[in-house]
């Protein structure tokens, strides 16, 4: 399993759009994708799950990949939270 | 005449019938199935019909509103793909035996819940699209066919609440404005009125009653207030000021993006005048080419007590950030004279014009001045930052801003603070006396700006508080003139820019006359910006 740290730098936090983005971007990897904030957990490859997690600008959250590209996935991964995020 | 107040989305004046959205009305009845296997391919089908509406109405709202705003419908067809809402859906259908209906309804009221109960307003909003998303696939469900019959005449609509799709799916054409009792600013639905350019009002609460339906209405979406059946002196003042918003934003039309040049090709900047970060919007939607004159004091006049280096910064800042690279000019503290604040504990004076104020506070007080300058130093770095001092009648309060200004980085390189080194600095050009030495002046700095009501007030020697010298005073005076033209020339004798920020910049009559002089920048308040391309490109 690969996993990267990122603390959310846009000011209105995971909102419909990023969410949606990444959905899109997360479909594309047959690895497991996670997003963990503190306690909560959700499917990368779930709009409601991302977006519920209410993650807000400043917060820290974890990206967590499990697969066979996870290594691939984990790159693309953090390159698509610092430009979208 | 009845009137409600509610919360603006989108400033500007529509006069017209209401017409209320009307909705099929359709009850959600529990009822047990046998084949749970049907029931679920049966929400299957439905759930595939659905996404090609959102695809189509995804095409419809890139046309009309782009793609950031169409982007709502993608995200629709995500959540009718998302594998939760599935789920839940199916599992509701085959462990409760029920039809596809009550488990999409059901399934529809518990995620607007969470997102209800989440403590952000954006994600509270966030509910309606659930709703929206759910509410396409009962009705195709249902059988029942979603929409308005909308009439030929244009009216205002009004609504308890529009979802996103029932505002896209509505023909513009016919769409005066909104008005409706729910719903917040953060709602798509606020969002595609302020994209689509109609005048919308939210908010309204239950006074907004669809008894009122083709009544006579008038939404002012500038103070968010919906008049029905407005009498004859609201109307006349309604229809004026809808006429005034017109043709500003026909002016905007006809000269946004366009260059400030005149018929022989001469260019000028046309920056704008802020006295407070909300006014940013102002100036961009205006198309300003940078902000030539912000004014720092409502930081030291809204406050309490000192404003903090992290507040300033802030604000500074985010002003920075917001212009995007476009030059933002900050003037430093300019309180005194006939701008007070009780916490400075500045004594009254006989003469305040004359007095302790601006950089006189800052160069005697200079813990107020450094703060300031340290938050100034540190935001420069998110953009393009020049900062101003007024009140300059000397060389050596240059000499002495310059030491200061060297210590406040030396405090920051020690404390490994990130700042931007090299900012612009420019003085104003509100007194004779820098008129007088604008030669040694321009040696120092990198630009001039002239603040003409000083200046005037200083050359001619009136107080311009007193009402009774209005006879005697004349903006045009030729000895003010004089005074821009020489403090004109021995700025570009040094190779510095010079602009104006005072009233006489955005004064029409003396646009012709200021090109003449060569002067680099016109800084004037936002809705003078484009007035005043206008008659910049009608110059020779």
């Amino acid at each position: 399993m690969k996993e990267f740290k990122y603390a959310i730098t846009d000011p209105e936090g995971i909102h419909a759009r990023p969410a949606g983005l990444l959905v899109k971007q997360a479909a594309g990897y047959k690895s497991d994708i996670k997003i963990v904030k503190g306690e909560k957990s959700a499917d990368a490859k779930r709009i409601f799950g991302v977006m519920g997690l209410g993650a807000k600008t400043g917060e820290e959250i974890i990206i967590t990949a499990e697969g066979e590209d996870e290594e691939t996935a984990i790159a693309e991964l953090e390159a698509f939270f610092k430009e979208n995020l | 005449m009845i009137t409600i107040t509610g919360k603006s989305v989108f400033g500007g004046v529509s006069i017209g019938k209401l017409s209320f959205y009307k909705r099929n009305q359709k009850v959600i009845k529990r009822t047990h199935v046998d084949d749970v296997k049907a029931e679920c391919t049966r929400f299957q089908g439905a759930k595939a019909s659905a996404i090609e509406q959102l695809k189509g109405l995804y095409d419809k709202a890139l046309e009309d509103v782009g793609e950031a705003n169409a982007m709502i419908f993608e995200i629709h067809q995500m959540m009718l793909e998302d594998l939760d809402y599935i789920e839940s859906i199916e599992n509701i259908i085959c462990a409760q035996e029920v039809n596809a209906e009550f488990a999409v309804a059901t399934t529809a009221d518990n995620f607007a819940q969470m997102f209800s109960s989440m403590d952000d307003a954006y994600m509270q909003g966030r509910a309606a699209d659930v709703k929206d998303v759910s509410e396409r696939v009962l009705n195709i469900l249902c059988g029942v066919d979603e929409g308005m019959n909308q009439t030929d005449e244009p009216c205002i609509i009004a609504s308890d609440d529009l979802a996103p799709s029932e505002t896209v799916q509505l023909d513009k054409s016919k769409v005066l404005g909104f008005a409706t009792m729910y719903g917040s600013s953060n709602s798509h639905t606020a969002i595609l009125a302020r994209t689509m350019n109609i005048p919308a009002v939210i908010g309204l609460g239950e006074e907004l009653r669809p008894q009122l339906d083709g009544q006579m209405a008038v939404i002012d979406g500038f103070t968010g207030k919906l008049y029905i059946d407005p009498d004859e002196a609201t109307l006349a003042e309604m229809q004026e000021k809808r006429a005034k918003d017109l043709a500003q934003k026909a002016l905007l039309e006809e000269l946004k993006g366009k260059e400030n040049v005149t018929k022989s090709g001469q260019k000028i900047n046309i920056y704008a005048n802020i006295g407070n970060v909300s006014d940013v919007g102002a100036v961009l939607k205006n198309d300003a080419g940078g902000i030539g004159l912000f004014r720092s004091e409502f930081l030291y006049l809204e406050n309490d007590t000192f404003p903090t280096e992290e507040q300033q910064f802030a604000v500074y800042k985010q002003v920075a950030e917001n212009m995007a690279g476009k030059k933002v000019i900050i003037r430093t503290l300019d309180i005194g004279a006939d701008k007070q604040v009780d916490y400075f504990g500045l004594d009254k004076e006989e003469n305040p014009a004359l007095g302790y104020r601006a950089i006189r506070i800052c160069l005697t007080r200079t813990e107020i001045f450094k703060t300031q300058l340290r938050a100034l130093y540190r935001a420069a770095v998110f953009g393009n930052i020049s900062i101003m001092f007024p009140m300059i009648i000397s060389v050596k309060e240059i000499q002495r801003i310059k030491e200061i200004i060297g210590e406040v980085q030396d405090e920051l390189k020690a404390q490994g603070i990130p700042f931007k080194e090299n900012v612009e600095t420019g003085v104003m050009i509100e007194t004779p006396a820098s008129v007088m030495i604008s030669r040694d002046l321009a040696r120092e700095v990198d630009f001039f700006s002239v603040g003409t009501n000083d200046l005037t007030q200083y050359t001619l020697a009136i107080d311009r508080q007193n009402s009774k010298l209005d006879e005697f005073y004349d903006p045009h005076h030729p000895a003010v003139l004089s005074m821009i033209r020489m403090a004109a020339e021995n700025a570009h004798a040094e190779g510095k820019w010079i602009g104006i920020c005072g009233e006489l910049g955005a004064d029409l009559e003396l646009t012709e006359e200021f090109l003449k002089m060569g002067l680099d920048e016109l800084s004037v308040s936002p809705s003078m910006i484009l007035p005043l391309r206008k008659r910049i490109r009608e110059c020779e």
